[in-house]
């Protein structure tokens, strides 16, 4: 996995497995990989990998069963509340950037219908 | 834990450490980064008892380093194994002065980093003296893991076996793992907390996570402005 080094690590593991859960490549039940195993496939700090875990039980994106290992416990509720989540975010950064170099709501607005016509006229 | 209390060291008139003031968390792994000449090396062999301070304290464990050297495993920057010998002998030799020694962490490691014991050190290249100097530190089940620029010089394939063997080894709360370098970027998923040190002097300090989270930035890049800002 590629890492942004100049963003907290712990963070951009549980984006991954985030992004991995509102894809459906892992489901509810569904065993990942120990921490020791995550560090060393990641080559990260353990602990590093302990904080991602740690936050991921904290919200209920996971839970680790005595022996057995950590599953995935997010359900579809929370799956969707991920995935707008995720969508506000990448929308913010959009809009915010755009806002730096001096669009407006309503440039916007047309930017994207014209893009969108293109995307599909494109893929026709 | 380690403590820095206002350690200062002079070389004659050089000054290696300058008020050096420091508190090691136990159960992390510390980058201490910085230029050459830094005073990196020689905050590391005092952790290792193999220097004093000329003024101020260190402490290991509340204990002074030179009682506590049985529970450091230090690799030194420089060559200090017998060129003559073999990588077999040379475990022989080193596992005898230590009583954490453990040979099957010993066999693990000589598959792992693909070396073996008929290998004679003078012989074999730069690259593969790295990992025996590192079979020999990492054989050891010592609380506390002392590796003075582990990377430096070292093709990028063997780098990365380095880093491997360093976090398949740690064990989480238990060791305190202190790597010293000027290549920060290869290192910065392995570290969680850093000391950049110029002149002697600690210009900054802290949690990687934090740091990254505060400033936006890679180690390497606060590296570079904290470099920038102390001159």
């Amino acid at each position: 996995m590629n890492f942004d080094a100049a963003q907290p690590i712990y963070r951009q593991i549980i984006d991954d497995f985030k992004k991995k859960m509102i894809r459906g490549e892992l489901k509810h039940g569904d065993r990942i990989p120990s921490q020791r195993e995550y560090a060393e496939m990641a080559q990260v700090n353990p602990n590093t990998v302990q904080r991602a875990y740690r936050e991921m039980e904290a919200m209920h994106m996971v839970e680790t069963l005595r022996g057995q290992g950590t599953f995935v416990s997010a359900d579809q509720e929370m799956l969707a509340s991920m995935k707008e989540e995720m969508a506000q975010s990448i929308l913010n950064y959009f809009v915010a950037e755009m806002d730096a170099l001096g669009y407006q709501g309503s440039d916007l607005i047309k930017m994207l219908q014209d893009y969108m016509q293109a995307k599909e006229a494109e893929d026709q | 834990m380690i403590e820095f209390r206002q350690v200062s060291k002079y070389f004659g008139t050089v000054r290696a450490l300058d008020n050096f003031q420091a508190q090691l968390a136990s159960g992390r792994v510390i980058g201490l980064f910085g230029p050459n000449g830094a005073g990196k090396s020689t905050t590391l062999k005092m952790i290792a008892g193999l220097n004093r301070p000329s003024r101020g304290e260190v402490l290991v464990d509340g204990l002074n380093p030179w009682m506590t050297r049985d529970r450091v495993a230090y690799l030194p920057e420089v060559d200090h194994l017998y060129p003559w010998m073999t990588v077999g002998k040379a475990a022989e030799f080193i596992s005898t002065f230590y009583s954490d020694w453990d040979q099957s962490k010993y066999q693990d490691l000589l598959n792992y980093l693909n070396l073996n014991e008929d290998m004679k050190i003078g012989k074999i290249s730069k690259g593969q003296r790295a990992k025996v100097k590192l079979l020999l530190t990492l054989s050891r089940r010592s609380p506390y893991l002392l590796l003075d620029e582990p990377l430096s010089g070292i093709d990028l394939l063997t780098r990365e076996e380095i880093i491997n063997s360093v976090i398949r080894d740690y064990r989480e709360g238990e060791q305190t793992v202190i790597i010293s370098t000027h290549e920060i970027g290869e290192v910065e998923r392995l570290v969680d907390e850093v000391i950049f040190i110029r002149n002697g002097k600690t210009v900054l300090s802290g949690n990687a996570e934090d740091l990254r989270e505060e400033k936006n930035m890679s180690l390497v890049e606060i590296m570079k402005e904290v470099m920038r800002s102390a001159r």
